[in-house]
């Protein structure tokens, strides 16, 4: 390399003109994640409008979430808060019997100081179901951290102390229970025996049960025990979280969830890259064991053999760049692995970038950076559409990945695009999922590979004045 | 406060912006928090628009809440004017920003003395009207201000066209089969000659409107947008409209028919009888099928329906009137219009039911058993779940409810596709009803059921549950290759790690 690169990452901050999910659609995955719980949000008809529409076909489910939506009187404060919510929540439980109520804060309760807080606790006691309260709204948060306000809200309904004595190990949680049933004591004995002896491990962050799976058997293959997971199954099952227990996120978006573990739940935070594709789930299980005090074993193989396997799509992508407009902060270890794969990244778009949280994983992309050859990208925070709309058509990028409201103009316009929040919805953690994210990366370059020779690249009359 | 979890009407905002982003060159700027510019989204998906949706979002976060927008409404103005040099742009209150009642007016009046095109706060209240409510009016509004400006500058072009013209009001962006509804009408307007004059708002410009008066009538298609427009054009320059829509066989006659009264009272001289005639006896196929054995089997059929004011008004008449099928009760979710509604079907069906709540249209769907159902993409699902075909005539709907081919409902073709609609609503209910008549299909159990039918390898429980997990159209697949690994690396049994490993090396 003979270009001159700037030795640190760049960070810029734009005007926050950008498009991205409103918080609230946090309830979309984490109702169907969390089995028996209840997703209230307390908004307007546009919340409404936007979950109707943004969850597609889920909404015709009988979905476990509903809008309180807020009317005239509410707003002027001629009907009394807690009367009206209590007259939903009783309705809910009437039809439902949920183990939990999430109430979702919006912008309106927050602008007409709705005190949500102060009134959950008051009815969760006069109607016997936990309330939990979470502030998901446009005012302070985008997308994803939807989800860290829920899980930040979780972490302090985790029990302290396990019950005591033999039954903890059996009533971890129902499923082991019945993955248990049928075994003899001994082979219980044996099961426990594969770990090593080390603190507590407690893992954050919402992911399909499959996910959970791979993930929990990688760390057993260490000898690492995952004693809970938040979220569980459940809200009757979330883990027990005692003082002095390790945790570890597995999505960059969740700094409130880790702050509140560590501040309020004394939890020691192993601060890690992301177990997205195969070098950041090495790195995520390397730091896990290095903190734990375990050699790790086998991760040379078994990092190889992924890449073995991802060559057929490494094939298409290495060289190409990617511009990631930026909408749901899983942006950076996204980046990261495809400067990895080969390609080049201009700009990191990001909503919000927490500097401590994400650190080990901006220190992995320099350092990928670095190893791959290619010059550092600059990461954008609240970035502006429109601004870079602009510099995408300057450089000119192989791929874009962006929200749905851009993709179709810029494909028209003969700009190859991913939809971003694919990203969210897809299995991508571990190293078993790191195909389907390739899957989804050349997507777009291999349909258009097959039509490339029909030359209908632009399909715009003429190009929008600037 | 209301337990809600679907509704038929979206906010006031998406009127406004359906409206202003439907013109040429006119930007809407909300004044929201991040995450409300979903429109763009629907406009980018549902109607896959090729431009990027103008509008933006002048984001209201905490700063804004702690002191006032300030500068930053302006400036995004101002910004947007420089930058795209649109003709209007129209600022865009949302439900958030109407309770902070920051003067948007006054933020509108300083943008205007440095931007170059105009400048405008959509009039709307969101805790008042819905989105229809919201669309009427804000297209009123755009008339009504660039009739003004055009009066002051004495701009207002003199007199009438020649010959006789026509404003079609109340096209619009994600309106159900609005572009095909749209040429259908000009299609039929050359059939009648009478010119186009204007088509608002769907791609038309600004600096037209100031035209409009030059039509000869008006033309309103929808109940629900363009009727503000039309009655404010009949009071400022006496233009008569009509609003009847061309829905229907006997409908769209009757609104030539009165056409032809509005033109022929400002001296034209047409006689529409024969073209009507002509059109309804061999031209449309929609009058010979309801006379024909096809038809005549649909006889006494009951049938429901459910949607916007035009279309289950539509609907209710045609399925009545024209094809003798027996409509049990229709309903309609504008109840602030319900009155309108009672009047054009009671005599057209048993009962009337008007209701925002999709859970009450649910049980009266239940409780009646209909053959077919007629309405959204709501009384789809719940007709798949007890087993009623459904035909979509009305919003909400889905990216399947935008198709490509030509299908619209208005006019003499639109005779065609409703006749299409119905029949196979009704055909689909009537071939599953043989079916279980005559016993099912007659191969019940499928006799190849593929290679992985015995399976000579053994799934450990946690295996199984883990196979379960996987979405029930790629199980088999999954199954399958998962297996096949294990053949070739001999594993007897089937464990989680089997699996995954398995995952890996094929990306099954």
């Amino acid at each position: 390399m003979t270009v001159a690169q700037p030795e640190a990452l760049n960070f810029e901050c734009e005007t926050g003109n950008y498009h991205t999910f409103c918080p609230i659609s946090c309830v979309a995955w984490l109702y169907q994640k969390i089995e028996d719980s209840f997703f209230l949000v307390i908004g307007t008809k546009t919340c409404g409008y936007f979950l109707q529409n943004a969850m597609g076909v889920m909404i015709f489910a009988e979905p476990r979430y509903a809008m309180a939506e807020l009317e005239e009187g509410d707003i002027s404060a001629q009907l009394n808060d807690y009367d009206e919510l209590k007259r939903l929540c009783l309705q809910i439980k009437r039809d439902r019997n949920p183990s939990v109520i999430v109430w979702i804060g919006t912008c309106t309760t927050e602008i007409i100081k709705m005190d949500l807080e102060g009134l959950a606790p008051k009815l969760e006691a006069e109607i016997g179901i936990p309330i939990v309260t979470a502030r998901a709204n446009g005012l302070d948060y985008a997308f994803t951290q939807g989800e860290d306000t829920v899980l930040a809200a979780m972490a302090a309904r985790c029990p302290e102390k396990a019950p005591a004595g033999e039954t903890q190990k059996n009533e971890g949680n129902a499923i082991q229970k019945l993955l248990n049933f049928g075994k003899k004591k001994e082979e219980v004995a044996a099961d426990e025996a594969e770990y090593v002896n080390h603190t507590p491990l407690v893992l954050f962050g919402s992911l399909p049960d499959p996910v959970v799976t791979q993930l929990t058997l990688e760390l057993k293959k260490q000898g690492i025990k995952v004693s809970g997971w938040l979220p569980s199954k459940r809200y009757t099952e979330l883990p027990v979280i005692e003082e002095g227990y390790f945790v570890s996120g597995v999505n960059p978006f969740l700094s409130r969830t880790a702050t509140t573990l560590m501040r309020r739940r004394k939890c020691k935070l192993i601060g890690s890259p992301f177990p997205i594709g195969p070098d950041g789930t090495r790195a995520w299980i390397e730091k896990i064991c290095s903190v734990l005090g375990i050699e790790p074993k086998g991760l040379d193989e078994r990092e190889a053999n992924i890449w073995a396997n991802l060559e057929d799509y490494l094939q298409i992508i290495r060289g190409k760049s990617v511009f990631f407009m930026g909408d749901n902060l899983l942006e950076i270890s996204l980046a990261r692995f495809l400067i990895r794969c080969g390609m080049t990244c201009p700009e990191i778009g990001i909503p919000y970038m927490d500097k401590r949280y994400q650190a080990a994983e901006l220190a992995l992309l320099e350092k990928t950076c670095h190893e791959m050859g290619v010059p550092l990208p600059r990461i954008v925070e609240k970035p502006d559409n429109y601004n870079q709309i602009q510099r995408i058509k300057e450089i000119g990028v192989d791929l874009v990945i962006t929200g749905m409201a851009h993709a179709n103009p810029l494909e028209a316009r003969g700009i190859n695009t991913k939809w971003s929040v694919e990203f969210t919805f897809a299995q991508i953690h571990g190293f078993t999922n790191a195909r389907d994210i390739l899957e989804l990366v050349t997507r777009p370059l291999r349909r258009n590979n097959s039509l490339k020779d029909l030359g209908w690249d632009k399909l715009v009359r003429e190009e929008a004045k600037i | 406060m209301k337990l809600a979890y679907w509704m038929y009407a979206g906010p006031a905002h998406i009127g406004t912006l359906r409206v202003s982003s439907s013109f040429k060159n006119v930007h809407a700027i909300m004044h929201a928090p991040i995450g409300d510019d979903y429109f763009n989204v629907m406009r980018s998906m549902l109607e896959r628009d090729r431009n990027f949706t103008p509008v933006t979002i002048s984001s209201v976060d905490r700063n804004v809440l702690a002191r006032g927008s300030q500068e930053k409404v302006v400036d995004n103005i101002t910004r947007k004017d420089a930058e795209e040099h649109p003709d209007l742009i129209v600022l865009t209150p949302t439900c958030t920003s109407s309770i902070l009642q920051e003067d948007l007016e006054n933020f509108v009046q300083r943008a205007q003395l440095d931007a170059k095109g105009d400048v405008m706060l959509a009039d709307v209240n969101h805790y008042r009207v819905n989105e229809l409510q919201a669309a009427d009016s804000t297209l009123r509004q755009i008339v009504q201000f660039y009739i003004e400006k055009a009066r002051k500058k004495g701009d207002i072009p003199e007199g009438k066209t020649e010959k006789p013209s026509v404003n079609i009001l109340g096209i619009s962006s994600l309106g159900f089969h609005n572009h095909h509804d749209c040429t259908e009408l000009k299609r039929l307007m050359a059939d009648l000659g009478i010119e186009v004059n204007e088509v608002i708002p769907e791609g038309a410009s600004v600096h037209n409107l100031k035209k409009l008066p030059c039509a000869w009538f008006n033309l309103v298609p929808y109940r629900e947008i363009g009727l503000m427009a039309a009655r404010y054009l009949e009071q400022e320059f006496g233009t008569p409209y009509v609003d009847i829509t061309p829905m229907g066989v006997v409908e769209t006659a009757r609104c030539i028919r009165k056409i032809q009264q509005v033109i022929n009272a400002q001296g034209a001289e047409v006689d529409y009888e024969d073209f009507i005639n002509e059109q309804t006896l061999h031209v449309s196929q929609a009058a010979w099928f309801s006379r024909s054995i096809d038809c005549q089997n649909l006889t006494g059929k009951k049938a429901v329906v459910f949607g916007d004011n035009t279309h289950a008004a539509a609907l209710t008449k045609i399925l009545a009137r024209e094809m003798g099928i027996h409509v049990v009760w229709a309903g309609t979710y504008c109840k602030y219009d319900a009155d309108w509604f009672r009047d054009e079907v009671s005599e057209y069906c048993d009962e009337v039911i008007i209701t925002d709540d999709h859970g009450q249209i649910g049980d009266a769907i239940a409780r009646v058993e209909p053959s077919a159902i007629f309405g959204t993409q709501m009384e789809r699902h719940v007709g798949k779940r007890l087993d009623i075909p459904c035909g979509v005539i009305a919003a909400p709907i889905h990216v399947q409810n935008f198709p490509i081919g030509y299908k619209p409902f208005c006019g003499y073709e639109g005779t065609n596709q409703i006749a299409d609609l119905v029949y196979n609503s009704f055909t689909l209910g009537m071939e599953d009803h043989l079916l279980e008549i005559f016993g099912g299909h007659d191969t019940k159990e499928v006799i190849h059921k593929g290679i992985s039918a015995d399976s000579d390898l053994a799934w450990t429980k946690e295996a199984q549950g883990e196979l379960n997990k996987v979405p029930g159209f790629v199980r088999g697949k999954v199954k399958r290759n998962t297996e096949k690994f294990a053949r070739e690396r001999g594993f007897s049994q089937i464990n989680v790690e089997v699996m995954y490993a398995a995952k890996e090396s094929v990306g099954a």
